[in-house]
């Protein structure tokens, strides 16, 4: 899960990670209260999940509260590559001396994390990485060592940070590296971390992803979810338990057991519909393992409320699960929608005893069902339905 | 032969009395595999029954080790518990462990790992959130279903499950002499070059198929391999075209950041070594089967 800048800020405040204090608003007037309160020149500031604000127009300067609404006002509602604006940080406006770049992230290809740091931050850091690869320093971090301050201080050397905020940085450095640790997060990002006048440290923007495999001890963390961010048919699905991403432009509703698998029928629709008008798969459906009726029907009712769905490709192989179980519960859940079930469905079963799943479904002999022997066929006929569909 | 995994390895499972563990350990046991022995340390000294197989429990890895011989653990321990699961099957240094759980906390993955490398790599970890790995005929640790293929000439590796049965499925009348599901997390033990590496070796292997998916760098790094060191056949799949760029589907690892990891990308790097990139699992299986019969 990616949190908003305010709330990586929260978290880093609660790390003890220097941030300018700061208030969230959601209207330009308590934009123009907030800056009140705050009592001196302000930056408003965009609250979505997606980088490049600042070239959008989502942060901006106020020398006054009249100023802060205004700019609130033309900020809120903006469009910022795709992320539409609910909420705006009101902070301080800060002297800044310097602009640096630091970050903590898992480095899949060596397994093991990495910190990230540069004396040149404020820009695209993947612009600098390609640029001026020299001036981004990248230092491994042990999983089990972890950062102390002589890992710190190593970072700070080899970032080429300014000694007279060397101590300072390296000291923040502990606590961002304690806020990656503690908080299970997978990046913690400060661009920019700052120097100001007085050669203090502040992390000035901050951006964090959580990891959601470690919710089990972090209770706290399930208050950072925002609603109004999700996808109302994400959000349905998650209250069922279901696996389920919408993609946006498809028409083919897709339900498969194991990650993997659903993954490659997205593709081999998308495929298979280049031939059919351009049919496209409409979401990511994992009903893992089990695929029981209740479950089956779970995910056929948050497909078949998808508007954009006009046919359904149900793709299961038969590997611990049993393909008759798979057919019952297509059947079963079938019974269980009743007239919500108004699309087509395509069905492929394969695997384990599969001929007897098959003979389920031709007994059953449900209107909107087509069993299609094969995964490419199976595609190839549900961008078929959803292009005749249209 | 086969790799990693043989008629004569002796497995141990951790988490062998909850119900996970209980009913894969059956699987695994009707599919020809020695199953010795559990471990609950709150269990220690009982024993189970599993189909007429009395098994015994012992209070840790090492201890069941002394008593059976073991070299392999299968792992079916809650996320919660798998990093010491993991670290104390890597305290024992078993050969290998193999770690199905899914759901574990990526800082607790790396964790072990790193505690893993410490001890010199003397165990093997595959996984984790894996199927597990099978050689037909002699032995199977983890949960891919023991029927859907025989032995035969095919190494088969793959970051996902259901497309490793799939793929087993579509070459079931060729069989395997060792099929590898590696997981689809960000940090796994055994990577697709070790298994490239053991299959090149292994002299019943006679062609590969690898099976990738969207997020990091691993095929990219597989497909420099196979250019310098694998003189066998290999194939390739690769999942995740369609994927939207930010978004996790399902396995942790399968997330495209920038142009970095996407499947276009991984499928021209498979291509530009050597090896042919199937659109489909079905493509890629015929691919396969034409290379073999023509060696």
């Amino acid at each position: 899960m990616d949190l908003y800048e305010y709330q990586a800020k929260d978290v880093f405040a609660a790390h003890g990670v220097p941030v300018l204090p700061g208030r969230t608003v959601d209207t330009a007037a308590e934009a123009e209260r907030a800056a009140q309160e705050i009592g001196t020149a302000v930056v408003v500031k965009a609250q979505v999940k997606t980088g490049g604000r600042g070239k959008a127009g989502g942060v901006k300067l106020a020398k006054d509260p009249a100023e802060a609404k205004e700019k609130a006002e033309a900020i809120l509602g903006l469009d910022i590559k795709g992320h539409i604006v609910h909420r705006v940080l009101v902070t301080e406006a800060s002297d800044i001396a310097e602009e640096y770049y630091f970050s903590f992230l898992l480095d899949r290809s060596n397994r093991t994390f990495l910190a990230m740091a540069s004396a040149e931050g404020g820009m695209e850091i993947e612009e600098l990485a390609v640029e001026r690869p020299e001036a981004l320093a990248r230092v491994p971090i042990d999983a089990i060592a972890g950062v102390d301050r002589a890992k710190a201080d190593e970072i700070v050397a080899k970032a080429k940070l300014p000694a007279e905020v060397a101590d300072e940085a390296a000291q923040v450095i502990v606590k961002l590296w304690e806020t990656f640790v503690g908080e299970d997060a997978t990046l913690v990002e400060v661009n920019p971390l700052v120097r100001d006048p007085q050669d203090r440290i502040i992390a000035l923007d901050g951006k964090v992803t959580l990891d959601e495999n470690a919710e089990f001890r972090h209770a706290e963390h399930a208050e950072l979810v925002d609603e109004r961010s999700q996808n109302a048919l994400e959000a349905k699905a998650k209250e069922k338990g279901l696996n389920y991403v919408k993609l946006s432009g498809g028409q083919v509703g897709i339900i498969g057991n194991g990650a993997g698998l659903v993954m490659s029928t997205l593709d081999v629709v998308a495929y298979a519909g280049e031939a059919h008008g351009g049919m496209k798969p409409a979401n990511f459906l994992d009903i893992g393992g089990g695929a029981s009726a209740e479950v089956m029907a779970a995910g056929l009712d948050v497909i078949l409320g998808d508007d954009d769905v006009r046919s359904v490709f149900v793709n299961v192989f038969g590997g611990i699960t049993s393909c008759d179980a798979v057919a019952n519960g297509i059947v079963e859940a079938l019974k269980i929608l009743g007239d919500d079930a108004a699309k087509p469905l395509v069905v492929r079963l394969d695997g384990n005893n599969v001929d007897e799943g098959r003979r389920i479904l031709a007994e059953a002999n449900h209107p909107l069902v087509t069993v299609v022997d094969t995964m490419d066929d199976a595609a190839a006929k549900a961008a078929e339905l959803a292009a005749a569909g249209a | 032969m086969s790799i990693f995994l043989d008629e004569n390895s002796k497995v141990i499972v951790q988490g062998l009395t909850g119900s996970e563990g209980m009913k894969h350990a059956t699987k695994m046991l009707a599919s020809g595999t020695k199953i010795v022995g559990g471990v609950n340390a709150r269990k220690a000294g009982t024993t189970v029954e599993i189909t007429g197989t009395n098994v015994p429990v012992y209070g840790g890895v090492e201890e069941a080790m002394k008593e059976t011989g073991a070299d392999v653990s299968v792992l079916f321990v809650p996320p919660k518990f798998a990093k010491d699961a993991a670290v104390e099957a890597i305290d024992a240094g078993i050969g290998l462990a193999v770690v199905i759980t899914e759901g574990i906390p990526v800082h607790d993955s790396a964790w072990f790992w790193a505690h893993a490398c410490a001890n010199g790599n003397r165990t093997r970890i595959i996984g984790p959130n894996c199927p597990g790995i099978i050689s037909p005929g002699k032995s199977n640790a983890g949960i891919i279903p023991a029927n859907i293929a025989g032995p035969g000439t095919m190494g088969l590796v793959s970051k996902s499950g259901t497309l490793t049965y799939q793929m087993m499925y579509e070459l079931r009348e060729i069989g395997f002499s060792t099929a590898i599901g590696i997981g689809g997390d960000p940090v796994i033990g055994t990577t697709h070059i070790d298994a490239l590496e053991a299959f090149e070796a292994d002299p019943e292997t006679e062609a590969i198929v690898m099976i990738g998916e969207i997020g990091g760098d691993a095929e990219e790094r597989a497909a420099d391999y196979v250019k310098a060191n694998v003189t066998k056949p290999v194939v390739g799949y690769v999942a995740g075209f369609t994927a939207p760029e930010g978004k996790t589907m399902g396995h942790a690892g399968a997330i495209v950041s920038g142009s970095a990891g996407t499947a276009q990308a991984k499928k021209e790097a498979l291509e530009a070594a050597g090896v042919k990139v199937g659109k489909t699992p079905s493509e890629t299986a015929d691919l396969a089967r034409s290379l073999v019969s023509r060696g």
